[in-house]
Parts: C-alpha cells; sequence; structure tokens
C-alpha cells in the first residue's frame, strides 16, 4: 500500500464532483423542498384563516337572525297596537257619527213638532175665527174687530 | 504475485485480494514499484463510477422534481438532502454556498464507495479474471489514496477558507498565538496547532481507510473458511452495514466541523 498519483486522481473526480453538485444538484433539489415547505405553511395559514372566517360568518348570521327576529317581534307589536288604535278611532268616529245623526234626528224631530205646533195654533186661531165668526156675525161687524183677532193671534 | 494457475495458498488469495488493478506512466500495467506516477485503475474506476451514479440519480430527480406531491424516488432523494442539510445548519452557521453540497457528495459518495464492501469478496474479481483482468479491488475506500485524496482536498478547503475569511495573518496568528496567548509561547503553540492541523485530514483519511480496510480483510478471512464462511458472512455483513453508514457520516460530519471552525473566530 503506497501513496501515488491515485491520491491525485481521486482528488480531482472529488473537485468535479462537488462543483456539479454545487451547480447542478443541490440547488434545484433545495429549492423544490423549501418552495413545498412554504406552499404548505401558506396552506395552513390559510386553511386556519378560513376557519377562523367561517366561525366569523357563523357569529355574524346568528347575530343577523337574532337582530331579524327582534325587528320582526316588533314589527308585529307595532302592528298590534296600530290595530288597536285604529278600532278605537273607528269606534270613536262611529260613536261620533251616532250622536250627530241622533241629534240631527232630534233636532228634526224638534222642527216637525214646531212647525207641527205653529200649523196647528194657526189651524186653531183660524178655527178659533171662524168659531167668533160664526158667533159674531150674528152680532157684530167683522170688521171692525179684526184688529183685536189679529192681536190675539199674534199672542197665541 | 500469484497467477491463476498457481496453487491457492491462503495467504496469495489474500494478497490477490489486496492488490489492486495499477497502471503507472513509466511500467505500465501492474508493474513492481513504479514510483509515484502510479494509478489504481480499479480505485479510480469504481470511484468515479459511483460519483457519476450518484450524480446521475440526483440529476436526474433535481430535473423532474416538483413543488407539488413528490414521487417515492424524489421524496427518498429529498430525505437525504434534507438530512444533510440540516446536519450542515445544525454546525454550520456561516453562508457558504459550497458547504452543503460538499457534505452532500462525500455522505452518498463515501456512502456509496462503501458499500461495495457487501457483495461477496469473490463475485467481481472472479468475474473481471474472467475476462482477462488480473486483479480487481473493488471498495475504493480500502485504497489508503482514495480516502486521503478526499480528505486532503478537504485539508485545502480548511486553508483556503481560513486565510480567506480570516486573512493570511488570522490564519498564522491561529496557528501561534494560540492556546497560549503570549508571544513567549509561538514555539510551543506553534508546534502544537501545526499538529492540529494536520491531524486533521491524516485522522480524517486514515479512519475511514482502517475501518473499511479491516471490514475487508474481515470478509476475506471469512471467505476463506470454506463452508463456515456461511453462517458468519451474513451477521458481519449486518454489522459492516452499520459502519459502512457511520463511516461515510462521520467523514461528512467532521468536514463539516472542520469547515466551520474555518469560518469561525474561536
Amino acid at each position: 500500500m503506497n501513496i501515488n498519483a491515485t491520491l491525485i486522481g481521486q482528488a480531482i473526480a472529488f473537485a468535479i464532483f462537488v462543483w456539479f453538485c454545487m451547480k447542478y444538484v443541490w440547488p434545484p433539489l433545495l429549492d423544490a423542498i423549501e418552495a413545498r415547505q412554504k406552499k404548505i405553511a401558506d396552506g395552513l395559514t390559510q386553511a386556519e384563516r378560513a376557519g377562523k372566517d367561517l366561525e366569523l360568518a357563523q357569529a355574524k348570521a346568528a347575530e343577523k337572525l337574532k337582530e331579524a327576529k327582534a325587528q320582526a317581534a316588533e314589527i308585529i307589536d307595532q302592528a298590534n297596537k296600530r290595530r288597536t288604535q285604529i278600532v278605537e278611532e273607528a269606534k270613536n268616529e262611529a260613536e261620533t257619527e251616532r250622536s250627530k245623526i241622533v241629534a240631527q234626528g232630534e233636532a228634526e224631530v224638534e222642527a216637525e213638532r214646531n212647525r207641527a205646533r205653529e200649523e196647528l195654533r194657526q189651524q186653531v186661531a183660524v178655527l178659533a175665527i171662524a168659531g167668533a165668526e160664526k158667533i159674531i156675525k150674528r152680532t157684530i161687524d167683522k170688521e171692525a174687530n179684526s184688529d183685536i183677532i189679529d192681536k190675539l193671534v199674534a199672542e197665541l | 504475485m500469484s497467477g491463476q494457475g498457481e496453487a491457492l495458498t491462503s495467504s496469495s488469495y489474500i494478497q490477490h485480494h489486496l492488490t489492486n488493478l495499477t497502471w503507472s506512466v513509466d511500467g505500465g500495467w501492474n508493474a513492481h514499484d513504479a514510483g509515484f506516477w502510479t494509478f489504481h485503475v480499479d480505485s479510480l474506476l469504481v470511484a468515479v463510477g459511483l460519483g457519476v451514479l450518484f450524480l446521475w440519480l440526483f440529476r436526474s430527480v433535481a430535473k423532474h422534481s416538483t413543488v407539488g406531491v413528490p414521487g417515492k424516488l424524489q421524496c427518498f432523494i429529498e430525505m437525504v438532502i434534507d438530512f444533510v442539510d440540516e446536519n450542515v445548519k445544525d454546525t454550520f452557521h456561516g453562508k457558504n454556498a459550497l458547504i452543503a453540497p460538499l457534505a452532500l457528495t462525500i455522505f452518498v459518495w463515501v456512502f456509496l464507495m462503501n458499500l461495495m464492501d457487501l457483495v461477496p469478496v469473490d463475485l467481481l474479481p472472479h468475474a473481471a479474471q474472467a475476462i482477462g483482468v488480473p486483479y480487481l479491488k473493488v471498495v475504493p475506500t480500502t485504497d489508503l489514496n482514495v480516502t486521503l485524496g478526499m480528505s486532503l482536498s478537504v485539508f485545502a478547503l480548511i486553508i483556503y477558507y481560513t486565510v480567506k475569511v480570516k486573512g493570511f495573518g488570522g490564519f498564522v496568528k491561529e496557528l501561534t498565538m494560540q492556546p497560549f496567548n503570549h508571544w513567549a509561547f509561538i514555539p510551543v503553540n506553534f508546534l502544537l496547532e501545526s499538529v492540529t492541523l494536520l491531524a486533521k485530514p491524516v485522522s480524517l483519511g486514515l479512519r475511514l481507510f482502517g475501518n473499511l480496510y479491516a471490514g475487508e480483510l474481515i470478509f476475506i478471512l471469512i471467505a476463506l473458511l470454506g463452508y463456515w464462511q456461511l453462517p458468519l458472512y451474513f451477521p458481519w455483513a449486518v454489522f459492516h452495514i452499520l459502519i459502512i453508514v457511520l463511516q461515510a457520516f462521520i467523514f461528512m460530519m467532521l468536514t463539516i466541523v472542520y469547515m466551520s471552525m474555518a469560518h469561525e473566530d474561536h
């Protein structure tokens, strides 16, 4: 076993292999590994973010639903109130209308009665005059006493 | 050296398994003591072949790599990349695009070279003999030249980055003003630090070589036992799987640590 030029040959081969490895083997392989590591890490963060987003969206949806429910309840409440109000208003209106109609009727009845009374009174006056005429005809002149009769009629 | 026709003795068998196929500038194929300019052709071929296999596999996955859902092969490759990247990030805190690919190359390449140890010891040498190749040592990391070639390259990187990050003055200062920060201790410091520095590549290379050489030797010895090798081969192979991965990991880890030390102030 002696040292000879094999050593130099081996050293040269070694240098060439290392150079080739450094130039053409190591960088693409390590780049691929690192790119994949980055991709996986990105994917994981994205998945995590998506999970968080989903959670957030679910919470938001629940909140919206609650809000909508509250709003619906409020609207129903308002409608109920409005209904009561309308019914009340209608009732009041009807009441007024009724009293108005009643009052009108009463007034009409009153007017009718007054008219009838007036008529009656005039007829009574005519009757009285006719009676009186018949009575007086026998005794006195109609024209001489007419002013008294007129006065009487006015007083009735 | 024993040829094919000679009687097979234990020592010649072992000797044969531990002999490289060589080619030297001066003496041609398998010359004795051909001097420094000799190449262990089998070690280099297997090592380069495995390195190319590693790079081809990883490159083909890298080319078709997708950011989306990865296939099974891409998953496996990415597991290796991630494992290396994690170790580099844990140990090396500076910014240097070289360290991680360096660590990956060392880990996978050394692992593959060590893995050749699990190929049955006689399989490939016999196949080689059948096509006329007299010697074949199939595990490159049992060749001291291979392990030292790598560890010395790491050593060169250590010195390069120490000088680059801390300046030449910083490098000299690191050698002379530690561990005793006083001018009178400069020779002592220099002696201690030089040993520390030089021990790094030597221990790095020898550790890998020693572990794999011993493992290979035991495989060869087991192979000598005739029928007894059958129950023994399996447990040793299982145990050796641990060593194969562990030594590749240690080589990678120590390289990262040395690089980290070169980049950081103490």
